[in-house]
């Protein structure tokens, strides 16, 4: 019989050749890595020798003001958190009903792959172009003026796509066993997206909600172009109120030729992080209390 | 839309067995619950099964065999329409549940799939708790009885309750596989079906999980009307009362074969086909 193995001659291994790319491509990876890690410690570093000292009581209960000293946030965070709250309640019901139809009931055609299409580029657009939406719809055709109501439903416009998009991959991830074995029980198609797909989805569906929310919070040009206000001197009451948000709060400090000014605007940075730190460690908390729950 | 009770005998389907199949002179007595009547059946363009007409027995273990491809899983699927879920499939002819065509459009699928409880290849536990798994069906049918009671005597059914019983509500998923199988049958028992379906259901499974399975389903039959796809010759052979052969013919769609008692099937089948594929000629 005749030997299907190739001759040895004609095998090259080049052993210490493979292995000396392999070092080559972790080095590059770990470069990269910390390039990314340094330059990040950079700016905590300077923002915090920079806003530490500022950040006391006072400044979080301050109204704004002319003169440095007596400046705080306190209009602007209870604004962010204002916007926080009513995009949360805007946006989170319409992209999850969103996604639940367009993963789960809509039948398959062309109209539905041209509305996934869109909805995965409206989630590329400039936030200034929603901006300009709010402005024109919000503010002056339904009269809502500039207010958080108004600031609340740009900014879920804005973050909506990233929820649906978001949502969709969750439900996508939950396996069609499940869905089959909902069904042959005798479940109707609602009881199974309620008691078994929604369930197992939820964890995700969250996370991707908290990390839109936190963008929310921190973007700053829809909320200039719809007119938010940067001189807020009273607490908003409720949403038909003006208001002024965390990061107009800052770009306005910033943009003011005093020292002191600028001091402030390191320490509201600091402000505006840490309510994006608790937002996300609000979306692992929630994603690990689901998960456990469920596994 | 009507919802019809599938307690209706209509004598159009109690169709009297051929006995040139079989000697056994009880055959006529047999009260049919499942058939099906010269049914084809589409995947978009892809014929899958070409003129199926066979029918199951009450209380009796029905085996569906035959090579990889042959439709085996798709025919079983036809009786709790679980093929509707597939999209631009197509099915003709009569599919029968208690002479009623399922099919029809009186007949409600989610009424249906109640009376005829499925179990899958890959066992697929609900991300619950094994109280919430076998409490599942019973809750979204609306049971209104006691339902822990029914929760112990589906599990007991299943004999799964032994292992299970020190915690409920552990996570179902926290279980091997063979106990995770024996949930699935019991929280398809939970419903109070006619039929088990059951597809394949020892796949995936080691031998000796296998061997509690077929014992249950042994002593199931006494109380369900049991239809088994199965891979498994000799799991046909141990576990049925008759055995359906599928084959796939030259268009690429399933059909059968034939139909008889197991016992003639292994022995001293009518087709040179199914002999040839028992005694491992090929398949």
């Amino acid at each position: 019989m005749i030997s299907l193995r190739p001759p040895e001659r004609q095998w090259n291994s080049k052993i210490s050749q493979r292995k000396r790319s392999g070092v080559v491509f972790l080095l590059g990876t770990a470069i990269s890595t910390s390039l990314g890690i340094i330059v990040l410690a950079f700016l905590l570093v300077d923002v915090l020798t920079d806003g530490l000292q500022e950040i006391d009581i006072e400044f979080l209960t301050s109204f704004p003001s002319r003169f440095p000293e007596n400046a705080g946030l306190r209009s602007a965070l209870l604004g962010s958190l204002w916007l926080l709250v009513m995009t949360a309640f805007i946006s989170f019901p319409l992209g999850v009903a969103s996604a639940i139809y367009l993963e789960e009931y809509a039948p398959e055609s062309k109209l539905k792959r041209f509305i996934q299409l869109n909805i995965a580029n409206l989630a590329g657009v400039p936030s200034v172009v929603y901006g300009l939406l709010g402005l024109g719809m919000f503010v002056r055709t339904f009269g809502l003026g500039r207010s958080i109501l108004a600031g609340s439903m740009t900014m879920s416009l804005l973050i909506l796509p990233i929820i649906i998009v978001a949502s969709r991959e969750a439900l996508r991830a939950v396996p069609d066993s499940l869905r089959e074995g909902a069904l042959a029980l005798g479940a109707s198609k609602w009881q199974m997206v309620r008691r078994t797909v929604l369930p197992a989805a939820i964890p995700g569906i969250l996370t991707g909600t908290i990390l839109a929310l936190a963008r929310a919070v921190g973007e700053t040009a829809p909320l200039i172009t719809i007119g938010a206000l940067t001189y807020i001197a009273f607490d908003p009451s409720g949403p038909m109120d003006l208001f002024t948000v965390l990061p107009i709060q800052i770009f306005n400090w910033v943009s003011l030729p005093q020292k002191g000014f600028h001091s402030l605007a390191a320490g509201g940075i600091i402000v505006l992080l840490v309510v994006l730190f608790a937002a996300n460690l609000t979306a692992v908390v929630m994603r690990y209390r689901f998960e456990r729950k469920i596994d | 839309m009507i919802n019809i009770k599938f307690d209706g005998r209509r004598d159009g389907a109690n169709v009297t067995h051929d006995a040139e199949t079989s000697g056994d002179e009880t055959q006529a007595d047999r009260e049919t619950i499942l058939s099906t009547t010269n049914v084809n059946f589409w995947y978009d363009r892809a014929k899958a099964l070409s003129d199926i007409s066979l029918e199951m027995y009450k209380n009796q273990v029905t085996a569906i065999i035959g090579p990889s491809g042959c439709g085996k899983s798709t025919y079983l699927r036809l009786f709790n329409r679980m093929n509707d879920l597939i999209r631009r499939s197509r099915v003709q002819g009569e599919v029968c549940f208690r002479g009623l065509d399922v099919n029809d459009r009186s007949i409600d699928a989610v009424e249906l799939r109640r009376r005829i409880g499925m179990v899958f290849q890959k066992p697929n536990p609900f991300p619950k708790s094994i109280y919430d798994n076998v409490a599942y069906g019973p809750t979204v049918n609306g049971y209104r009885g006691n339902m822990d009671e029914l929760v112990e005597s589906s599990l007991r059914r299943a004999a799964i309750w032994d292992e299970v019983k020190d915690d409920l509500s552990k996570s179902g998923l926290a279980l091997s596989g063979g106990q995770q199988q024996r949930l699935c049958i019991a929280r398809a028992l939970a419903v109070s079906p006619d039929v088990l379906l059951m597809d394949e259901p020892c796949s995936a499974l080691d031998p000796l999980a296998t061997t509690r399975i077929e014992d249950l389903i042994h002593e199931l039959s006494d109380e369900y009307t049991i239809v088994i796809v199965t891979h498994n010759m000799q799991q046909a052979a141990r576990v049925s009362d008759r055995t359906a052969f599928f084959m796939v013919l030259d268009d690429g769609s399933g059909s059968l074969i034939e139909c008889d008692d197991t016992q003639k099937i292994f022995t001293n089948p009518s087709d040179d086909r199914t002999e040839a594929y028992i005694t491992g000629r090929f398949g």
